[in-house]
């Protein structure tokens, strides 16, 4: 059994479905830190058989949770204080992000003019659609 | 300031203000005749569309103002690789108000972000055409007298054909509307819709044959099988005739049904049809001129 040790202070994501911690440290830009971050790969889990988890040594802060609810926002974050756990955060899907996910509508404004941001809008929260602000075309990437 | 990007981003009561404008520009034309004196509507048209650049521009003279323009994207700085952003900046020094068409879906969008000037969507590719919808709105209101309880036959290019998602979007805000889609199997309404319609519990039919439903329609809303949007040509061939609307047709229909089509029309409805006095075709150009009157009007806040 590998053990990683506990952080003073920090961040955990827990309960990332197995395979999908690698997605989250780039999306979250975990890889432009100067902190420690640790990802532990198909850790055993009662819920869900395996799992991923990624704990990072730094200011919660630093973390993007829309980002991340957009990716899957049925992760557990845990901040931690002291190396105790001091808050659980609830992940709720953003009703906008900006720079996550690329419309790939060839009839779309953005697929011409480079420099526009891609802005996506939650159409329908229960099928956690997204929708391209210029064009409305759904989102079809997956993280 | 205000935009006008999508036909819903009217409320219904916003709508029947601007309706009831159009109603009395309709009555009283010599009363608006001046109100935009003074003021410019620059038309910035990317791609051709005489009938929409049209009626745009003769509502700004018949409001007094005048126009400037670009009727197409190769006599525009956007032969020279100018961005649309960029273009609505200049725009916006020489106009008060602007009316865009771009090939491009949500352009008329990003000219809105960046414009200081009102921007109206006059076409975004498969799109948005809010004030097509707007126009069918005014027809049916002054035809009809209403725009709840009815039943609307809508026939032709149900999947691509933008100002049928648009129409039906904005009659699902009104009560008692019944819709019968009418559309061979490969051009039925796309599944977002149908969902959209099952969420919201409206009452609708999908039919193939034209003949099956005609008698009970109040509203007969005609679309043409539009060769741009198909990849294959084969297929535009083959669906572009499925339905012709004449005088046999029309046989079965109610006395009162009025025929609409957001022109220009080709074999869809043969010209027999044209006399016919439940055909208001033709009519429906004119309230688009009266409501782009009061669009720019509201816009413009010189209501």
């Amino acid at each position: 059994m590998l053990n990683v040790g506990k952080i003073e202070e920090g961040f955990v994501l827990d309960h990332i479905p197995a395979g999908k911690s690698m997605s989250i440290y780039y999306h979250l830009g975990l890889d432009k830190l100067d902190c420690t971050v640790a990802i532990i790969k198909n850790a055993k889990s009662n819920v869900m058989g395996k799992k991923d988890i990624i704990k990072v040594e730094c200011d919660i802060n630093t973390l993007d949770m829309d980002v991340l609810a957009v990716i899957d926002h049925t992760i557990t974050v845990n901040v931690i204080k002291d190396a105790v756990i001091v808050e659980k955060k609830q992940l709720t899907l953003p009703l906008e992000i900006t720079g996550i996910m690329k419309c790939h509508n060839p009839r779309c404004i953005t697929s011409i003019e480079q420099e526009l941001p891609h802005i996506f809008y939650l159409a329908d929260a229960d099928r956690e659609l997204y929708r391209c602000r210029y064009c409305d075309e759904k989102n079809t990437e997956r993280f | 300031m205000r935009h006008l990007m999508n036909p819903m981003d009217f409320s219904v009561e916003e709508l029947d203000r601007l309706f009831d404008l159009a109603a009395d520009i309709e009555k009283n034309p010599e009363k608006y005749a001046h109100k935009c004196t003074g003021k410019k509507l620059a038309t910035c048209f990317y791609e051709p569309s005489t009938r929409t650049r049209l009626s745009f521009e003769t509502a700004m003279l018949n409001l007094g103002g005048s126009v400037i323009g670009f009727s197409d994207a190769g006599s525009s700085s956007a032969s020279k690789g100018e961005s649309v952003s960029d273009t609505i900046r200049v725009i916006s020094c020489f106009a008060d108000i602007c009316a865009m068409r771009h090939p491009k879906e949500g352009a008329p969008m990003v000219a809105a972000s960046h414009s200081t000037i009102p921007v109206i969507n006059a076409g975004d590719g498969g799109h948005q055409h809010p004030t097509q919808t707007l126009t069918d709105l005014l027809t049916i209101r002054s035809l009809k007298g209403r725009l709840d309880n009815f039943t609307i036959g809508i026939c032709g290019d149900l999947k691509f054909g933008r100002t049928v998602h648009s129409l039906v979007n904005a009659l699902s805000r009104y009560s008692g509307i019944r819709f019968v889609f009418i559309s061979p199997e490969e051009l039925r309404i796309p599944g977002y819709l149908r969902e959209k319609l099952w969420d919201n519990a409206l009452t609708f039919e999908e039919v193939i044959r034209l003949e099956d439903v005609m008698g009970k329609l109040d509203l007969l809303y005609m679309t043409r099988v539009q060769r741009e949007r198909f990849f294959n040509e084969e297929d535009y061939v083959r669906l572009k005739d499925f339905y012709i609307l004449n005088k046999d047709k029309m046989a079965l229909a109610k006395p009162d049904c009025l025929i609409l089509h957001p022109l220009p029309r080709v074999n869809e409805i043969s010209v027999e049809v044209d006399k016919d006095p439940r055909a208001v075709y033709f009519k429906q150009v004119q309230y688009g001129v009266y409501v782009r009157m009061a669009l720019i009007l509201t816009l413009l806040d010189l209501a």
